[in-house]
């Protein structure tokens, strides 16, 4: 059986929304949220089995309307935050809610379109005076139950009382700037204590500090055009990654906004979303609405520049890896293009569970889940 | 019986004799002759022999063998006979001959005797005659002894005075010549004290003398001739050679030093514009030094100045301490040596002032004089090769000559890309200027500009070109030396310069392709513009000037090895055409996606108004891509496009939106969207897969379908974000069946507009909450209307 190979899964509507399950780290499991504005939407709960390379599903009803943005939370494997489109006939609405798998995951689930369950609605997160919801952001090490929803122009802080099944307003700031800023993603920072969010809106990518609510860092004319999406280096504090229309990912340090530290120009139309692998910060997804996922070793700009240079036990194994470093110094570049999809590919997010998995979904419904090249791998971890 | 055996053996050895006399070969019968029975051998035995014939024979054969026997013995004692009376009178001749011999001798010894007995008696006499003779020839060799000693004695004491007289007569050479005719005997009877007075007499005018040769060797102004007899008396006298050889040479560095190369100093000195301070010269040499000279005048100044002299003080040398020694080798090689370093360091000197003098000819524009005034330097040089054949100066010379030449090289190459980057100003320029007129005008222009922007950099090549062709020319005798020609027009004219600017032109066309954030304000039409060039380049200038190039400088093909090749200069010169086109299309594109996604984010879709137009952005977008469309028809083919079959379907469509709409009209439910996605991707399928920012072909139908897909891409994108009502789709759908009416005939493949307009509908379709489609003909009736 050639492991290399890709599984593909098919919806049956479009989507753009994909997100690991990331409070789970022992399954390979990814949540897809569909975009339909005519039939009812549903969340499809993927579990991947690695060994026998077979995708099971479980498939939620999503009652309130098409999907677009699906966060998991990052401290109960079974909730997650949807933002979603709730259209009347004159007018729509970005609205967010976080909700809760009904059940843990059942393999052995009848295959039966007609029983499919609903989702259990935990509580929404209203406040439309805000406009509408972008994105919900989870707290990354899930220590803390506080959420932050992007509207419009603000940035909303909420605590998030599950067993009460509410969540507070604790705190919001506003973004001002020219004409009307709308901002389209962003990002928790992991490091410093979680306390930084990036947000981007149009070509700029901001930095806040959510204690005092206030800008901390701004990078002015991060893209070209407009930014679609940031992720933060797991391992590196200040590291960067970011994509936009001007088909390009670009790095940066931030506390130097003025420069990126690396361009990378691989695809040929608006890269949609960037992505670092949890464990190995050198490997970094990229996919575009050229139909096309990108795996770039970046190996310059990761916490490991000069290979894997953990202390090993094993001293056979340690002659090899000393053999092999001396040999081949990593070098940047292009690991892999993935051509699976056929249409824009506009979410791609790596497993939670196994560093070397990662799911990308295109907007035709069309799940794709890969590996990191196996000689890649052996390259990293030896 | 042993008395016959001993018979038998002397018979036997008479018998040998016999033989040998008459030349009978005894080895003929060798091998018989050890056969007893054999009559003829050496080993007969008559016995055995007998025996054997009784034994073998009958009784008649044995008397046959009797009578055959005596026979043969009677006809051997007849033989015998004959040849002793044959040999009997020479005997007797031979006996009388010696008898007449003894007479004659006795006679012989008695007139010896007589002899003797003469020859005693006249050593006596003489004997007696030289002792009469002796004492008289002793006196008189004694007196001869004298006279000649007291003739030496009366020189050596009349010395000191000749020697001043001939010193008051300036006669140094005929005092040298008497002073080593006496200094030998002076020197052995030091010790008397009258020849010691003589002696220190003399060695006190000897040092007069060398003091007064000193004064005139160190003379300035003394002529070399004057010079050649000093040094020669004063070697000559016994000063050490290598002394008068450094004193020599200094002398020589001194006067050089002050004298030409001073002038060569100070002209540089003023060629770079600096004070120097007058001495008290004379007015001519002050004149002279301070007009600057040009470069003719300079090396003529230091061939006719520092180089001929140099020549004078080499041959008098060589005159001088080279070929009188050679008796001595050890003093020849150091005179040699002292020479060779001298003439070494004043050489060097030489080159660098002339060096630095070429350097500073950098700012003209004009190659003649500096060719000129390079080719008499040269010239000079290899005549002192020849004359001092163990250094090689023209190599030295060469060097500065080709360093000059690459010198100009460098300042030409400067010249082109200073030149080409003027052409790149006035092209913004010109592409500036007129755009506050009227945008039309800007595009009739940009072919003008092309061939203007092309014809000046050719013009300015030929003309740099033909400049450095004076370093070829036939009557400069360094262009025909080989190591001095094959660099210069390899190295230096082809790749140096031509190879150098093209390889400029393209790594700044490249610079504008990269740097988007910093030069985001090159014009478009810039870009096209280089493009065009960098094509044209390839196609033919490339070659056209390397051509040129090998022919004004006849470069020979065997070299061509270690030349960049004409293949590679296109192939560059193709890759930045197609950069720049790239990146044109992308400018171009992005400018007008930015319009469209400007016109789909700020609409309110859900709640428009039923359309009643097209909207102008839409007209916009076609009057841009026409705008373009005529830009670039300026300066590409039109390029070749896929004719579809028949101009009729080109007003239907044959959508996949719309079959489903007619089939079910209003009942956009689960079902058909379902259906929707299968049929678009069942034409995914057949379709090819568009590549948004790919590579375009040179032909304005390829570049203009590059804008169009990246637009329509764009849209697409943006109508994906959105969601739409009724009115907002029916928006689009007006809007697409506008752009389809107008683009079709920028691209080349129809095809990939109608896909890429469909994909919109059907995105649209997909995101709209009450999708009803309108009626084709009052579609087509609004865009004919717009």
């Amino acid at each position: 059986m050639d492991d290399e190979a890709p599984v593909i899964y098919g919806l049956e509507f479009q989507a753009r929304a994909l997100s690991a399950q990331t409070a789970e780290t022992d399954k390979i499991r990814f949540l897809v949220g569909t975009q339909s504005l005519r039939a009812e939407n549903q969340i499809h709960h993927i579990d991947f089995d690695d060994e026998n390379n077979i995708i099971n599903k479980n498939v939620y009803i999503h009652r309130e309307g098409e999907i677009w943005d699906i966060s998991a939370s990052t401290m109960d494997s079974n909730l997650l935050a949807t933002c979603y489109n709730k259209t009347t006939e004159s007018k729509t609405e970005m609205r967010g809610a976080v909700w809760k798998l009904p059940s843990d995951y059942d393999s052995t689930q009848v295959e039966d379109h007609s029983s499919h369950q609903s989702l259990q609605l935990v509580c929404h997160l209203d406040d439309t005076e805000y406009g509408d919801m972008k994105s919900v952001l989870w707290h990354p090490t899930g220590d803390s139950s506080s959420l932050i929803g992007l509207s419009d122009n603000h940035i909303l802080l909420w605590d998030l009382d599950s067993s009460s099944s509410t969540a507070k307003l604790t705190a919001s700031a506003e973004l001002e700037s020219k004409g009307q800023p709308k901002m389209t993603c962003g990002r928790w920072n992991p490091h410093h204590n979680s306390q930084q969010v990036a947000t981007a809106n149009d070509t700029a990518i901001r930095g806040w500090d959510i204690r005092s609510m206030q800008q901390v860092y701004v990078i002015e004319n991060a893209h070209g055009q407009l930014v679609r999406d940031v992720d933060f280096n797991p391992n590196k504090q200040y590291y960067l990654a970011s994509c936009g229309d001007d088909c390009k990912v670009k790095f940066w340090d931030t506390r130097n906004p003025t420069e990126p530290l690396k361009v990378l120009a691989e695809h040929s139309h608006w890269v949609w979303a960037v992505r670092y692998n949890h464990f190995h910060d050198q490997l970094v997804l990229s996919s575009s609405s050229d139909s096309r996922v990108i795996l770039n070793n970046i190996v310059s700009l990761s916490s490991e520049p000069f290979g894997h240079l953990v202390e090993n036990d094993d001293d056979s194994d340690e002659d090899q890896q000393v053999q092999n470093r001396s040999t081949e110094a990593p070098k940047d570049g292009v690991i892999a293009t993935y051509e699976e999809h056929e249409d824009s590919v506009y979410a791609v997010d790596w497993s939670s569970a196994d560093p070397w998995v990662f799911a990308s979904l295109s907007y035709d419904g069309r799940l794709v889940i890969n590996r990191v090249p196996r000689a890649e791998k052996y390259k990293i971890l030896l | 019986m042993a008395d016959e055996d001993q018979q038998q053996g002397n018979k036997a050895k008479r018998h040998g004799m016999l033989k040998m006399y008459y030349g009978i070969e005894e080895d003929q019968d060798g091998g018989a002759s050890l056969d007893p029975c054999d009559i003829n051998g050496a080993h007969f035995k008559a016995d055995t022999y007998l025996a054997r014939l009784i034994k073998e024979k009958t009784l008649t054969e044995l008397m046959d063998e009797e009578s055959k026997t005596l026979t043969q013995i009677k006809a051997l004692d007849s033989d015998m006979q004959t040849l002793v009376y044959e040999n009997y009178n020479k005997f007797i001749s031979a006996t009388d001959t010696i008898r007449k011999m003894k007479n004659d001798f006795r006679k012989m010894e008695d007139e010896m005797d007589h002899l003797a007995t003469n020859m005693s008696s006249i050593t006596e006499f003489s004997a007696n005659i030289s002792c009469t003779l002796q004492d008289r020839r002793q006196q008189i060799t004694k007196l001869a002894g004298v006279h000649s000693l007291l003739k030496k004695l009366q020189f050596l004491f009349e010395l000191p005075a000749r020697l001043k007289k001939c010193i008051e007569m300036q006669a140094y050479s005929q005092a040298v010549r008497y002073y080593s005719k006496a200094k030998r005997i002076l020197h052995q009877y030091q010790h008397m004290p009258s020849f010691k007075g003589i002696s220190e007499d003399c060695n006190k005018i000897i040092q007069e003398l060398c003091q007064l040769l000193r004064q005139q060797f160190k003379n300035k102004e003394s002529t070399p001739k004057q010079l050649a007899e000093c040094v020669d008396l004063l070697l000559q006298l016994g000063e050490p050679a290598e002394v008068l050889c450094e004193e020599f040479l200094s002398h020589a560095r001194q006067k050089i030093d002050e004298e030409d190369l001073k002038v060569l100093d100070r002209q540089i000195c003023l060629q770079r514009g600096e004070e120097i301070k007058m001495e008290g010269e004379s007015p001519a040499q002050a004149y002279l030094g301070t007009t600057p000279m040009d470069v003719l005048e300079f090396v003529d100044s230091g061939c006719n100045g520092f180089l001929s002299n140099i020549c004078l003080v080499i041959a008098f040398y060589n005159d001088t301490f080279l070929n009188k020694h050679q008796e001595d080798d050890n003093t020849d090689a150091m005179a040699l040596k002292k020479l060779v370093h001298f003439v070494n360091e004043l050489m060097e000197k030489y080159f660098n002032f002339v060096q630095r003098r070429v350097q500073l000819e950098k700012e003209t524009g004009d190659n003649t004089i500096l060719v000129r005034s390079l080719d008499r330097f040269h010239r000079r040089l290899q005549a002192m090769n020849k004359l001092l054949p163990d250094t090689d100066f023209s190599r030295a010379g060469t060097e500065i000559v080709s360093r000059a030449a690459k010198d100009r090289v460098g300042y030409y190459l400067q010249t082109l890309k200073q030149n080409f980057a003027d052409c790149l100003t006035d092209i913004r320029q010109n592409l500036a200027a007129p755009r506050l007129v009227g945008k039309q005008d800007s595009s009739a222009q940009l072919s003008d500009l092309l061939h203007s922007t092309q014809s000046t950099i050719l013009e300015q090549i030929k003309s740099v070109l033909g400049n450095l062709q004076a370093f070829t020319a036939s009557d400069i005798t360094f262009a025909m030396k080989p190591y001095f020609r094959g660099p210069f027009c390899t190295q230096d004219v082809r790749e140096g310069l031509i190879v150098g600017f093209l390889n400029h032109i393209n790594s700044v066309c490249e610079e504008f392709c990269e740097g988007t954030g910093d030069r985001g304000s090159v014009p478009p039409a810039l870009l096209l513009i280089l493009s065009r060039l960098c094509l044209d380049f390839e196609g033919s200038t490339i070659s056209y000037l390397l051509t040129l190039t090998e022919e004004q400088f006849l470069l020979e093909e065997n070299l061509s090895h270690s030349l960049t090749p004409v293949s590679d200069l296109c192939t560059k010169a193709k890759n930045t055409a197609q950069r720049l086109l790239n990146h044109y299309v992308k400018v171009q594109g992005l400018s007008i996606s930015q319009m469209l996604r400007k016109s789909v984010e700020t609409r309110d879709w859900l709640n428009t108004i039923e359309p009643r137009n097209v909207r102008a952005v839409m007209k916009r977008v076609i009057e841009d891509i026409t705008a373009i469309d005529m830009q670039v028809g300026q300066l590409y083919e039109e390029g070749c496009r896929k004719e579809r079959s028949s101009d009729s379907s080109r007003r239907t469509h044959p959508h996949s939106y719309s079959v489903s709409q007619n089939k079910k009209p209003g009942q956009w439910n689960y079902a058909p969207s379902i259906d929707n996605s299968l049929m678009s991707n069942i034409q995914k399928l057949f379709s090819e897969k568009i590549e948004i920012f790919s590579t375009v072909e040179f032909s304005k139908v390829s570049v203009l379908t590059g804008i169009v897909k990246i637009s329509l891409k764009t849209f697409m994108e943006c109508v994906r974000l959105r969601t739409f009502g009724r009115y907002g789709l029916q928006q689009i759908q007006v809007d697409t069946n506008y752009l389809q009416l107008y683009l079709w005939r920028f691209v080349s493949d129809e095809n990939l507009v109608q896909v890429l307009l469909d994909e919109i509908v059907g995105s649209t379709v997909h995101r709209c909450l009450d999708a009803v489609l309108m009626e084709q003909s009052v579609i087509d009736l609004i865009c004919e209307r717009g």
